[in-house]
């Protein structure tokens, strides 16, 4: 996510470049999802207070880092877009929303398949899987805003304020959440006593958060081809790449 | 002086159009009294469990009125042409925004803060904690109406903005809730209020300074 | 003085116009034209500073109205296809604030006789509802007779004006030209303004 020089370039020029980069970064999030899986089911140690449900963990936590981090990646690239008036970071943000998104979704569900064997409740207001249940409407807030708007500037720059405006929130949210937990004293439950962690536990998480990085990029990419086709199908250049194949 | 002139009609200009439209005010507070009833019906009216869910209920339903009341701020003035006018004004357009949210959150909000201590006496909140209440409501609501109107700004002119406002605006509401209607919470339950109150005030504080910049350029793009 | 350079703008993925450019100096009236949908109201509200264009460059006394947006504003009047008035106000009412809004501070005297020139003083405390869409047109016009920043932006201003009232609009017209403003005007049919001062600009489609 660090094409610094080629954010300046239109999507005529991105758009082979990321048709190249995409399937590397795929082969690579493979890659690291079958090491990362290996050592969560093999080689972490069984905790003696939570058994092997624990494992699930090796899912969750990168799961719900991914959620925040591609929240702030979208933020910066609207902030890119909204002062350097370029429609590639734009569509870039856009690309990414529904793969944050997933993750988020995905971290609420490994959280609550790792709720039910622990405490016996199928959710528990914790102040980080409520964080992730709200950031996952802002998620859905923004997609819902993008699409609601039919002008395709008015959209992306609506986006981009909304994202930047509720990223700026975020810390805020999670702030109040955890203070709200410690108010109402439900908060014997954490998601943050996980079982200490051993270093293999930390590099098996470290591992997958790794592959789920690059299997971001590699599916922003592809998305992000995907909304140039559409944005730009009348445009030469596209019209000449639709002959040509 | 000419500043100030300018803002000076501005704010009554909506004050008295809000006034020549008394029904949409009505309506919402209405609405107010009418949802937080809906609750005790809904779970049980015995008092300890009136006590304990009333701040929440109370924050609640003024949170969702004042939600309901968003789309007005700015949505009279796009239909008849008039934003057009208030964005060709040569003071800056944040100004402007913050004059027309304050003349919204007085005509939309103070009423549910007059009449909220009257609904918490239905929910058998002591006088002590309804201090609190309106304190925390007086502190929330201008916040509500600044980051309501940026919802309000995105969604301008477009098909389904009631509900597009929604999903987009309440979640930032939370922290909002969570600070308030904890704060009447803490002190039912002994502990201090004031730290509540304070991150409540140091938000509206943020909110007064960043939101109008937001809106104003969410409404430039609105009419581009 | 204005100057357009280059300036170009979309609707979805065909384009308006592209590649246009002009000036307009004191005492000079552009009248444009164009057939309905070849853009003559983007193009407008772009010179306005409502819409931003998509290419080009718009510059006011050297400078780009971008970089000096409220200092731009303050020199002109955008009077668009909508009367822009408020319905719920009396007729005065809106002509006032709608002036003070622009950064004009009339008196109720100068309400009353911008009333009388375009013969809504009579009506001048009733709601702006029970108008006409004539009536509503002139209020808005009515601005003009105070309201004498040197850019005039006009889009369709004789639309739904009889003949007394478009004769009205033509003096006020020519009195701008004569005190050195300029006007910048969309309309069906050409104005009856003095050749000498006005330039014809058509938008193909």
């Amino acid at each position: 996510m660090n094409f610094n020089w080629f954010l300046f370039s239109s999507p005529k020029t991105f758009y082979p470049l990321a048709g190249k980069i995409a399937p590397v970064c795929m082969f690579l999030a493979s890659v690291l999802f079958l090491i990362g899986l290996y050592i969560a089911l093999f080689v972490a140690p069984t905790d003696f207070q939570q058994g092997e449900a624990y494992r699930i963990i090796f899912v969750h936590v990168p799961a719900a880092w991914m959620s925040m981090w591609i929240y702030l990646v979208m933020a910066a690239w609207s902030i890119v877009g909204l002062s350097l008036n370029s429609r590639l970071s734009f569509m870039m943000a856009q690309a990414l929303a529904p793969t944050g998104a997933i993750f988020t979704f995905l971290a609420l569900v490994t959280g609550s398949l790792w709720g039910k064997p622990m405490w016996g409740a199928w959710w528990v207001w914790d102040a980080r899987l409520t964080s992730e249940l709200i950031l996952l409407f802002l998620y859905i807030g923004h997609m819902a805003l993008q699409s609601g708007i039919e002008n395709v500037k008015r959209a992306d720059r609506a986006g981009a304020i909304f994202a930047i405006v509720s990223a700026v929130n975020v810390p805020i949210i999670y702030f109040s959440v955890k203070w709200w937990n410690t108010l109402h004293q439900g908060a014997s439950i954490s998601m943050n006593k996980a079982p200490s962690m051993a270093m293999t536990m930390l590099i098996g998480m470290l591992i997958m958060a790794l592959a789920f990085w690059a299997y971001s990029i590699g599916i922003a990419l592809i998305r992000l081809r995907c909304i140039i086709g559409e944005r730009e199908r009348e445009a030469a250049w596209m019209i000449d790449l639709r002959e040509d194949h | 002086m000419k500043i100030l002139d300018l803002l000076q009609t501005l704010f009554w200009r909506d004050i008295q159009l809000a006034m020549r439209r008394q029904s949409d005010v009505v309506a919402v507070v209405f609405f107010f009294i009418v949802t937080v009833s809906l609750f005790p019906l809904a779970i049980g009216s015995s008092p300890t469990l009136m006590r304990a869910i009333g701040p929440g209920v109370l924050w609640v339903g003024a949170l969702l009125s004042t939600m309901l009341s968003l789309t007005r701020v700015f949505a009279s003035d796009f239909a008849d042409g008039t934003l057009e006018q208030i964005l060709l004004s040569p003071l800056p357009l944040s100004l402007i925004v913050g004059v027309k949210i304050l003349a919204h959150w007085i005509v939309s909000g103070l009423p549910l803060i007059i009449l909220a201590p009257l609904l918490a006496l239905q929910f058998d909140i002591q006088a002590k904690e309804i201090g609190i209440l309106t304190i925390s409501l007086l502190l929330g609501t201008p916040l509500l109406c600044l980051i309501g109107g940026i919802g309000a700004a995105l969604t301008l002119g477009i098909r389904g903005s009631g509900v597009l406002v929604a999903v987009l605006v309440l979640p930032l509401y939370i922290p909002v809730l969570i600070f308030g209607a904890g704060a009447v919470t803490a002190s039912m339950n002994g502990m201090d209020p004031k730290g509540a109150l304070s991150l409540l005030g140091a938000l509206l504080v943020l909110a007064v300074a960043f939101a109008p910049i937001a809106i104003a350029t969410s409404l430039r793009m609105a009419l581009d | 003085m204005l100057a357009v350079n280059q300036l170009a703008c979309h609707r979805g993925l065909s384009p308006l116009f592209t590649n246009l450019n002009f000036s307009l100096n004191s005492g000079e009236m552009i009248y444009l034209k164009g057939a309905n949908g070849s853009g003559k109201t983007s193009l407008l509200r772009i010179i306005a500073g409502l819409s931003t264009q998509d290419f080009g460059t718009i510059s006011w006394d050297g400078f780009d109205i971008c970089s000096t947006r409220e200092e731009y504003a303050s020199h002109l009047l955008y009077i668009g296809h909508a009367p822009s008035v408020k319905e719920d106000l009396k007729v005065a009412e809106n002509l006032m604030t709608s002036l003070r809004i622009g950064g004009v501070n009339p008196t109720d005297d100068m309400i009353s006789e911008a009333l009388s020139e375009v013969g809504l003083n009579k009506r001048k405390s009733l709601p702006t509802r029970v108008l006409s869409q004539g009536q509503k047109k002139r209020l808005a016009l009515a601005r003009l007779w105070i309201d004498h920043r040197r850019l005039w932006i006009l889009d369709e201003p004789f639309n739904a004006l009889d003949i007394e009232a478009s004769k009205w609009l033509e003096g006020q017209l020519e009195k701008h030209l004569s005190r050195g403003g300029m006007v910048i005007l969309t309309s069906h049919q050409p104005p009856n303004i003095s050749p000498d001062k006005v330039r014809e600009l058509s938008l193909s489609a």
